[in-house]
């Protein structure tokens, strides 16, 4: 990998002319199919850096360059999970994860011609998120681990290059939480993509990423990159192993750095 | 269980029949002389005798209210699109909407009166103008607090505006627009009466006046009924429309 696929340069964000930094001179260079993690504390700017990356939000200063073109306005076919699931209550769930084969092209304009051979697509989605069988539940009569699956699947079916998670599992116990950690780190291993994960829990950035962002307070500002070269698969075991612990700790230690400064 | 269910049915209609027996008694208690409070007795029994002139004003009032409350459906859905869509025409429109829908209607009649003369046309018009309102209101709180999260979900995709109205805002909105329909089709019975009241030679609204000018109160309270009952019939029309196109919205609290 020469060339990183997602590269901020010099970026500077203020929500308005006038306003306060909200994101501080900041440089990433994220790699074709490298899985990061941004950590950092509330308010910092996290979501921010994902508006900028998908082009929902220009920079105020420096550039940001994605697959080698500079981005102008919204990538057109990025994936993208929030706490909230924000399924269509109207939707059954197979109809909720087929929304963007409706709005990305080519599939929208093959959609009605080869419907069933995209349901099945969908459907195996489901299935390895383990949802078989609720395909034609509507989002409500699924329990909120569920709904997070769906929605995990909706930003996957259409195989796009970049995957954007802004707390995606932040609303779920702990056990449907890192069970949904093993189905991503799965999915991401069967077909390498592309992620941004944004989390203030740091067990997760440890699982699931290679490289580890610090944030500081607002203004944001990358304070440290930590590599992670734990072995994958990662599963329960490795959360219990004398590495992630320390990975963890370490993470934390920055983090209270970050809040005293 | 299924007595209960029977009970739950029952109710609206005890309430109605428990409040014209209240009625019934208080005149006859108190000695209210009909040319004040009509028992409701007289007014159904006077309301049939009348029944062929009541039938005739009450078909054509409602078709007045019906094609009002069209107009007003039309228009309040494109106006609520545009206002809901468009923060620039929100601000744009918003004040200008507030400050007409705060005016009498009645007022508006006699200038109605001067276009257009008497008759169906200002009732019409009116029903119209007084209907309309409640629906832009609604189709635009439903197309504009659309989660700003999904909103970005689909920008990501590559989905233009109108992609977002149709797949989302739209489908979103419908709850919001069938009970504002609810609330429209009673507003525009009262738009209608009120026009036929004041300049009209036929409607409900008409009848009443001239029965009142008769001193028949037992015949205006019979117009009174008539409209009353057109009106809940209409609402649960819509009603059972809403309930029929928007289930997903109202799935109760059981599951979750």
């Amino acid at each position: 990998m020469s060339k990183s696929f997602v590269e901020l340069n010099d970026v500077k964000l203020r929500y308005s002319e006038g306003d306060e930094l909200a994101l501080e001179t900041t440089n990433m260079k994220i790699d074709k199919g490298e899985f990061i993690a941004v950590v950092g504390p509330s308010g910092c700017g996290k979501s921010s850096l994902l508006k900028l990356v998908s082009g929902l939000m220009p920079p105020s200063e420096g550039n940001v360059i994605v697959d080698g073109k500079e981005v102008s306005g919204p990538l057109k076919i990025v994936g993208m999970a929030f706490q909230n699931p924000t399924l269509l209550p109207w939707r059954t769930t197979l109809d909720n994860v087929l929304l963007p084969m409706e709005i990305v092209k080519p599939h929208r304009h093959r959609l009605r011609k080869h419907r069933a051979e995209y349901e099945e697509r969908a459907r195996k989605l489901l299935a390895t998120v383990g949802l078989e069988g609720h395909e034609n539940k509507y989002p409500w009569e699924l329990s909120g681990g569920m709904q997070q699956r769906a929605s995990l699947c909706r930003s996957l079916i259409h195989e796009p290059d970049l995957l954007m998670l802004d707390e995606p599992f932040g609303a779920l116990d702990a056990f449907t939480r890192e069970e949904l950690w093993d189905i991503l780190q799965n999915l991401w291993m069967i077909k390498p993509f592309t992620v941004i994960l944004v989390t203030h829990d740091l067990r997760e950035a440890a699982y699931l990423a290679d490289t580890i962002y610090v944030m500081s307070k607002r203004p944001g500002k990358i304070l440290v990159e930590r590599e992670n070269t734990l072995p994958r698969p990662r599963d329960q075991e490795t959360t219990f192993t004398q590495p992630f612990t320390d990975l963890v700790h370490e993470l934390r230690g920055h983090i209270r750095d970050v809040r005293e400064s | 269980m299924k007595k209960k269910l029977n009970l739950t049915k029952a109710t609206p209609w005890l309430s109605a029949i428990g409040l014209f027996v209240l009625w019934e008694l208080i005149v006859r208690i108190f000695n209210i002389p009909p040319y004040v409070l009509p028992t409701p007795s007289e007014s159904i029994i006077v309301g049939w005798q009348f029944h062929e002139a009541i039938w005739m004003h009450a078909y054509h009032t409602l078709y007045t209210t019906l094609a009002g409350f069209a107009i007003a459906v039309v228009f309040g859905v494109v106006l609520g699109a545009l206002v809901g869509s468009s923060r620039a025409i929100y601000d744009a429109a918003n004040p200008l909407l507030v400050g007409f829908n705060s005016v009498p209607k009645v007022a508006l009649v006699p200038v109605l009166v001067m276009w257009f003369g008497i008759g169906t046309v200002p009732a019409i018009i009116t029903a119209f103008l007084i209907s309309f309102f409640p629906i832009v209101v609604n189709v635009a709180t439903g197309l504009a607090t659309l989660e700003p999260e999904l909103r970005d979900v689909l920008r990501s995709l590559g989905a233009t505006r109108r992609d977002i109205l149709i797949k989302v805002g739209f489908p979103r909105a419908m709850p919001y627009f069938f009970a504002s329909l609810k609330v429209a089709i009673t507003l525009a019975f009262v738009g209608s009466v009120i026009s036929e009241t004041v300049a009209s030679n036929v409607g409900v609204g008409y009848l009443m006046l001239s029965a009142s000018s008769k001193f028949n109160m037992p015949l205006v309270f019979a117009g009174l009924l008539v409209i009353a009952v057109m009106g809940i019939a209409m609402y649960e029309i819509f009603n059972v429309i809403e309930r029929r196109s928007t289930r997903w919205a109202n799935r109760g609290n059981q599951t979750n």
